[in-house]
């Protein structure tokens, strides 16, 4: 009855509503929008390993990804807003997944899932990238080999919160990679080699041969 | 010669190849040879080097030179008839001195019988890292040469495709199975990425590789009638 503040949690929504008489509700675009992108984000599913197997697992009863309305998995990157990147990225794979990404309309957002996408993991090899960070920008990791579902439902959880925070008048936000045209990479080469640094166990593997 | 395209059905065996079964007890070292192992000793003589048994497996290291015309034997041959070509593949050894082997992995279904044939390589020279290839023998041979050649560099005469497999074409670090190729590769992290963002995927995935239509002589009858009649094939 009567004018109702904003709670807490969003302190831009007022509602009245008064007896006998029309409803009324104020609240910020961006508090809108966002509720909206947020619940319905449609993933492209870029599984390559046993990180998909989870994946796939977070789609089924029992996890449900539906709950977080990720239930329309987008096989076209066209129709997709996040782009989950579950299991290893052979070089091989690199030109494709970016292509992928650049595939994908604005607003969209990357998951790298698991230990190999975001670092190589145990993969320290000649043929695996090290970390798809080197190739796309993502917004949040989820670490384990393979992470279970719950580990992945929180990583949606995380960026639905990210998601929840943005400004429509931030531009930045939306800027598209731009690879450098002559080596397509989009962070300095010298950044690349010191993300693709080993670690952990693998620093004292040596080198087969200088 | 047997007709490599006989169907095998389920008590197809030559009647004396023995009843499927559990090997007991079987020897390190020093087992009864396969009957293969004779046999060619007995047609190929000196071009057989030499002829091992470890836990009942017959190795035969034959002449580099005579390792089709040995395989092509072994295939068409009544009495050996191994019509399966399981894998090809290569050793390379920590010992440097030691030449590389390209190794055979031979099923003669008929007699259950299964024989790994391996030919030492030639480290230097005009025929450094060669041999005969067998796709004239086996048509499976193709990707595992291909694969073969991909990760060791061992250029296999006459197949008809020789490219890299699992490595993109255009890969310039050497071949990453052999001894001297460091695990994380030659060049650094970012310049590896940088080649491999270079690449255009659709050259690498034609479409073209993958039609039916060439392979028209290859298919079966059936499927060639089917074909004939304008039936779609999915592509």
């Amino acid at each position: 009855m009567g004018l109702t503040p904003g709670t807490p949690s969003s302190p831009s929504t007022v509602s009245l509503d008064p007896p006998g008489s029309e409803f009324w509700v104020t609240a910020k675009l961006d508090d809108l929008v966002n509720w909206g992108r947020k619940n319905s984000l449609w993933p492209m599913p870029f599984g390559t390993a046993c990180c998909a197997i989870e994946f796939m697992a977070s789609a089924a009863s029992t996890f449900d990804i539906a709950r977080f309305g990720m239930e329309r998995m987008s096989f076209s990157p066209r129709q997709s807003d996040v782009l989950i990147c579950a299991g290893r990225v052979p070089f091989k794979l690199a030109p494709v997944l970016r292509r992928i990404w650049q595939q994908m309309p604005q607003p969209k957002w990357a998951i790298s899932m698991g230990a190999c996408a975001s670092s190589g993991g145990m993969f320290d090899s000649y043929a695996v990238v090290q970390g798809i960070d080197t190739i796309i920008p993502v917004d949040v990791y989820v670490p384990g080999c393979p992470p279970r579902p719950e580990g992945l439902l929180y990583g949606i959880m995380m960026l639905q919160q990210k998601v929840a925070n943005e400004r429509l008048s931030d531009a930045r936000l939306r800027n598209e990679m731009e690879p450098d045209p002559v080596s397509r990479l989009y962070i300095p080469p010298d950044t690349i080699d010191e993300l693709s640094e080993p670690f952990g166990n693998s620093v004292h593997q040596t080198r087969s041969a200088p | 010669m047997s007709d490599a395209f006989a169907i095998m059905r389920p008590g197809f065996a030559a009647p004396d190849a023995p009843a499927p079964a559990t090997p007991r007890a079987v020897a390190h070292r020093d087992g009864a040879p396969n009957p293969g192992a004779a046999a060619l000793r007995a047609r190929f003589g000196p071009a057989i080097v030499r002829v091992t048994v470890v836990w009942g497996e017959t190795t035969v290291v034959v002449d580099r030179q005579r390792a089709l015309e040995v395989i092509r034997w072994l295939h068409d041959d009544p009495t050996q008839r191994y019509d399966y070509l399981v894998d090809v593949t290569a050793v390379e050894f920590r010992d440097t001195e030691q030449p590389l082997e390209v190794v055979w992995h031979l099923r003669s279904l008929p007699f259950r019988r299964f024989l790994r044939v391996k030919a030492e390589l030639d480290t230097k020279g005009g025929a450094a890292l060669q041999v005969d290839s067998v796709w004239s023998v086996y048509k499976a041979a193709d990707w595992m040469e291909r694969e073969c050649f991909d990760m060791f560099g061992i250029r296999f005469a006459g197949h008809p495709d020789l490219r890299r497999i699992l490595m993109w074409e255009q890969y310039r670090e050497g071949y990453p199975l052999r001894k001297d190729f460091p695990l994380r590769g030659r060049f650094s992290r970012s310049e590896q990425l940088r080649q491999a963002l270079a690449a255009n995927p659709e050259s690498r995935y034609s479409m073209e590789e993958l039609t039916i239509a060439d392979a028209y002589e290859d298919l079966p009858r059936d499927m060639r009638d089917r074909l004939g009649r304008g039936e779609r094939t999915g592509e």
